[in-house]
């Protein structure tokens, strides 16, 4: 019997696709429907303490090979998110609870209550590119990093995942604390920073002024990411970044990756992008006569 | 994809509704929207009201947004995206079309697309004269076009929605097509029911990416941008949240 089931840090997922934190990820009733267009598990926006209106539009620009967006992390906050979290349970699917925070005791509180709303695992959004004072602005220093990983994963018994950005020259350092810290997977990359400027308005169309590129666009950079983070470390990687196919995830599973994270996709393509990419997966596993990904991992570093 | 283009043409087509014709010509499907930038002010989604060689939108304005829209002049820079949405199935074979206020704007396109006097009737609602829009397309469009205004300065003393129950029950109809108000549109789905003819919906939330990424138009789980903007009656009826609550800035629920 062939099968797409995979363990990610102990959790069992159905499927290696994951829905990205960002997308349809606010409400219990679209991670609801995530789940039903067949992802194999699903991650929430990303939740910080209190709620947050992010910025005011332009917050996307569309691109011919991605978006960017800046939508500078609106969410409800972490206390209103527990009846989102009520309904996106029914699914029957992992949720992973992505949280946001600038402080380690801050992260900890956060974990502690998606643990009590039933979240399977914590993914820490240590790599946001546009929120001022959060994401990529911790997550780019190490001993930041290993500070909060150590403390959250000392507060819960859910794996932690840390979901690390692509624009830094530290990449495979901040891996590195995580994996000392005690953290349980690394998730790469979040989108990589990047601008659009109307020439006619002469100015940058985006509120923010900068972004985060995703889509295609970012595909090879995220490949490399996780190829050379497997090298770097023992523990599991999620691969993100342009995935559209199954041609897709198997290049992320050849670079290293247990599973991957969808999110520009189901924008680009629709929700039947999981589907599509599973159907792809059991068809590629047929004609290679292999039982299940299990043994694609990490193959592509063959030097 | 992102353009930018210039108002080629502004035209007053109600009291506090500005129509404004854009550069660019737009392929798009009556029904459907774009995201609309006004760059150093907003961008927000509007329904197109004109389609083709002379595409373009019709703002009424509400807000700080709308209004910087409507005081656009032709030469005025704009960016738009899109166009957006699944758009009207017009495949019906009679078609009551059902404009509240500027609601009129995705609803007259289909009228016009239609392209059958004899297949098509027309219910126009507004608060006054003022705000009747389209009248005269509708007409050009359609054999039966029908007026209320809620102060009856203009056509029937009314709401747009007992004008349609009437024309429901006088006339065989297969489909009703409406767009208004939240408060219209669940009416106008209740006297649907009651007559048995099945309707299409256009619906609105607060917007921002409109690619049917952030997840911040949902209703219950479906995507305004890109589930919707129309949807039938049954998905309506289906729906919780729909003419009870919607969802703010920060993704909280607040009552309509």
């Amino acid at each position: 019997m062939t099968t797409l089931e995979v363990d990610l840090a102990g959790i069992r997922l159905r499927n290696p696709t994951i829905l990205a934190s960002g997308v349809m990820g606010e409400t219990g009733e679209s991670l609801l429907r995530v789940a039903e267009a067949g992802a194999g598990g699903l991650v929430t926006k990303s939740i910080g303490l209190e709620p947050r209106k992010g910025y005011p539009n332009p917050t996307l620009v569309e691109l011919p090979d991605g978006y960017i967006n800046a939508m500078g992390l609106p969410g409800p906050g972490i206390e209103a998110f527990a009846e989102e979290m009520e309904i996106a349970k029914r699914g029957g699917v992992p949720i992973i609870g992505s949280l946001f925070a600038a402080l380690p005791e801050d992260f900890t509180t956060l974990a502690g209550k998606m643990e009590d709303y039933g979240a399977a695992a914590i993914e820490l959004n240590l790599s946001c590119p546009h929120a001022r004072g959060y994401g990529m602005e911790v997550g780019i220093d190490p001993e930041a990093v290993r500070s909060i990983v150590a403390s959250v994963k000392g507060a819960v018994r859910i794996p932690i995942m840390a979901k690390l950005t692509p624009n830094t020259h530290r990449l495979l350092d901040v891996a590195r604390s995580v994996e000392a810290a005690g953290g349980d997977a690394i998730v790469a990359v979040n989108t990589v920073k990047a601008m659009a400027i109307s020439v006619e308005a002469r100015r940058p169309i985006l509120y923010n002024g900068t972004g985060g590129l995703s889509g295609p666009a970012i595909k090879g950079v995220g490949l490399r990411c996780v190829y050379e983070l497997h090298e770097a470390v023992k523990l599991p990687i999620v691969g993100v970044g342009g995935i559209e196919s199954s041609r897709d995830v198997l290049e992320y599973m050849m670079a290293g990756a247990s599973a991957v994270q969808v999110g520009s996709a189901v924008g680009r393509r629709g929700l039947q992008v999981f589907r599509e990419i599973c159907d792809g997966l059991t068809e590629y596993l047929a004609t290679h006569q292999l039982q299940g990904l299990q043994g694609i991992v990490g193959v592509a570093h063959v030097h | 994809m992102f353009i930018e283009t210039r108002v080629r043409e502004r035209i007053e087509s109600g009291k506090g509704i500005t129509t404004l014709l854009f550069g660019t010509p737009m392929d798009a499907k009556p029904g459907q929207f774009v995201m609309l930038w006004i760059p150093g002010v907003d961008e927000i989604p509007m329904s197109l009201s004109h389609i083709g060689q002379r595409a373009g939108i019709t703002v009424k304005e509400v807000g700080e947004a709308t209004r910087a829209l409507s005081n656009l002049r032709p030469g005025d820079l704009v960016g738009l995206r899109g166009p957006y949405g699944n758009g009207w199935d017009l495949s019906a074979k009679r078609v009551l079309a059902v404009g509240g206020g500027v609601g009129m704007a995705p609803i007259i396109t289909a009228v016009e697309a239609i392209g059958d006097r004899n297949r098509v009737d027309v219910a126009i609602g507004a608060r006054n004269i003022g705000e009747i829009i389209f009248e005269e397309r509708a007409r050009a469009a359609s054999d039966d076009v029908r007026i209320t205004t809620d102060d009856g300065s203009y056509g029937l003393k009314g709401t747009v929605v007992s004008l349609a129950d009437e024309m429901m029950k006088a006339k065989p109809y297969d489909m009703v097509l409406g767009c208004g108000p939240e408060i219209m549109n669940r009416f106008l789905l209740k006297a649907c029911n009651e007559n048995n003819v099945p309707c299409q919906l256009s619906l609105e939330r607060l917007m921002k990416c409109g690619a049917g990424l952030c997840g911040s138009c949902v209703i219950d789980g479906l995507r305004v941008c890109a589930d919707g903007p129309v949807f039938t009656g049954d998905q309506v009826s289906r729906l919780t949240e729909f003419g009870k609550c919607k969802r703010d800035d920060a993704g909280l629920r607040v009552k309509l």
